[in-house]
């Protein structure tokens, strides 16, 4: 299960990259750095039905990290929420695939998202209004490092310890890297589990390219204790493409050029003619 | 004068609307527990305090919304517009979502807790979000009605409502129709004042004195600031050929700038503003910061009369 969800990944990840480079804009190097996180999420861990996406009692995932969406959006339409075909509209006018998730547009987004800091937040709501409905579902979270800058996310933390929500999972991409540079020498984060633990969360840590990493990481937290859980993955920005893990290249857009590249460094085999 | 304040509606009002609605919820920033200890005490699953934290009460509201939940959110002004805009327009707005907001402490007549707490940008900020509803209830009876009427829309709204007692402008008659098309409280033919909250009641006053002078003022209670009751508004500017909007906010982007843009794009005639121009608030009572700030009846009456001698004929 774990190799092909490693084939898997690295298929979406071409995907991605000509997503970004058809639309001329977007995130790559952020949406590459979340992308074994979503993949690891959507086929191991949420239930949802692509055919039925709003079925109330579903697994639910906020994306706070709303410059990581292509990589959201080649998962959904990989599970079948919609035809991998909007992939190459993303970001055009009318488009299915919005510059940020937006949930009124794009089955199989739950909530529109996308400004730093709230996600939590909003995630500690539905399932607020889930546990007083009675609905099983879980909610996962997806944020970046960066974004834990942001004091609202620490408002939100108290919120989901002091609410005792278990049903909550953090998953938080750590590429050590935001707009500005490297997270840590604009403001320090660490100690991070420290902090969340202090917050009366469950912690664990992940490698957030590593599927058996990952799967460890969300069975360490699957017994509920009346705690909200948070994996800190690291991981890295432009994950496969080296133009993006050995420099600084300012992930905006992607050139004809550096499409073509990438998408040979990752690989040209027949899986991504699907 | 009635000595009954608005917030001490809000109990009855939302145990009812609590009882006949299970999805309602309440989400409070730590200032309304004293408003809703009947609701509280009914539904205790149904009302959470989130603390001292508005932003993320907002962020909250909208997930509770988005799966399902009819979410009213109650904080002062000031702290939930300002601390909470981010959430308001990202969650809240621009999806769409069935949030209301209640505030107490809009205007200078929130009183000696003084500028910091007196919120005079609250109906620009709200107005110019896409979609949501701004209103601001002139007396207890339109109160109700109006926060009846708005629970039973999905789309978000915001409600400022006054703390200071306020005489009764309705009865259970008349409230209806005002509440629907905005009809005019006082019909004229000489000078149309739009205004809201506390503001109609000094036009009231304004058209009584205006009247001695021979000019008759036609007065509308605009609780809806948005959206606005353009033909209520037109209707009578086409018999008046001028206006002029009281409010208790600040001259830029509340009820008046609404009014004004509305008029020049559709019917442009003399407009004139009685409303707190370029200043903060301060502490002092509620009755001197009305006059200090030049929000009363005579400023009202001389606006008129402005207005009324440079009147599109």
């Amino acid at each position: 299960m774990i190799s092909s969800l490693e084939a898997l990944a690295m298929s979406i990840r071409k995907d991605v990259v000509r997503m970004v480079g058809n639309a001329r804009s977007g995130y790559v190097a952020s949406a590459l750095s979340v992308l074994d996180i979503l993949v690891y999420l959507y086929e191991m861990e949420l239930d949802v039905d692509p055919k039925n996406p709003k079925t109330r009692d579903r697994d639910r995932l906020i994306m706070g990290k709303g410059h990581g969406c292509p990589g959201l959006y080649a998962v959904l339409a990989h599970r079948g929420f919609f035809e991998r075909e909007a992939l190459w509209n993303f970001r055009r006018l009318g488009a299915l695939l919005q510059g940020r998730p937006d949930g009124s547009r794009t089955p199989g987004v739950d909530v529109s998202s996308g400004a730093p800091g709230l996600a939590l937040g909003i995630a500690n709501g539905v399932a607020l209004s889930m546990r007083m409905d009675g609905l099983k579902g879980r909610v996962f979270c997806v944020i970046g490092d960066g974004e834990l800058q942001e004091g609202s996310l620490w408002e939100s933390a108290m919120t989901s310890s002091h609410m005792a929500l278990d049903s909550v999972t953090l998953v938080v991409d750590k590429n050590g890297d935001q707009m500005g540079g490297p997270v840590d020498s604009i403001k320090r984060l660490e100690p991070l589990e420290d902090k969340f633990r202090s917050f009366g969360w469950n912690v664990a840590s992940a490698d957030g390219h590593d599927f058996s990493s990952l799967d460890a990481a969300f069975s360490s937290i699957r017994d509920k204790n009346g705690r909200p859980s948070v994996i800190i993955a690291k991981t890295m920005r432009g994950k496969g493409v080296s133009f993006f893990e050995e420099g600084r290249k300012k992930d905006s857009g992607l050139s004809r050029m550096e499409t073509e590249r990438a998408l040979e460094e990752l690989g040209n085999g027949d899986r991504d003619e699907r | 004068m009635s000595d009954r304040i608005m917030m001490d509606l809000l109990d009855e009002v939302f145990v009812s609307l609590g009882s006949d609605d299970a999805d309602l919820v309440i989400l409070d920033a730590d200032v309304a527990s004293n408003w809703l200890t009947r609701f509280s005490g009914s539904f205790p699953d149904r009302y959470i305090n989130l603390g001292m934290a508005e932003l993320d009460a907002v962020a909250t509201a909208a997930g509770m919304a988005s799966a399902g939940k009819h979410v009213w959110l109650f904080s002062t002004a000031a702290r939930l517009l300002g601390r909470g805009y981010d959430a308001l327009r990202t969650a809240v707005a621009i999806p769409g979502l069935n949030v209301k907001m209640v505030v107490s402490h809009g205007g200078v007549s929130a009183g000696e807790d003084g500028a910091v707490a007196q919120m005079l940008e609250d109906l620009a900020l709200t107005r110019s979000l896409p979609g949501v509803s701004v209103e601001v209830p002139s007396d207890c009876v339109s109160a109700e009605a109006i926060l009846r009427r708005i629970a039973a829309t999905s789309k978000p709204a915001y409600v400022r409502l006054t703390g200071e007692p306020m005489e009764y402008l309705y009865d259970d008659s008349t409230v209806k129709d005002a509440i629907n098309v905005s009809i005019p409280l006082v019909e004229g033919t000489g000078v149309t004042i739009c205004a809201c909250g506390i503001m109609v009641h000094e036009s009231l006053k304004a058209a009584a004195i205006l009247k001695q002078q021979d000019i008759s003022a036609e007065v509308i209670d605009c609780h809806s600031v948005a959206p606005l009751p353009e033909r209520s508004i037109l209707g009578s500017v086409h018999r008046t050929g001028c206006c002029v909007v009281a409010e208790e906010h600040s001259s830029r982007g509340g009820l008046g700038e609404a009014v004004a843009s509305m008029l020049c794009r559709l019917y442009p005639v003399s407009v004139r503003f009685v409303s707190v121009d370029d200043r903060p608030g301060q502490s002092g009572s509620p009755n001197e910061l009305l006059e200090y700030y030049g929000l009363t009846y005579q400023q009202i009456v001389g606006a008129a009369v402005e207005a009324w001698t440079m009147r599109r004929r």
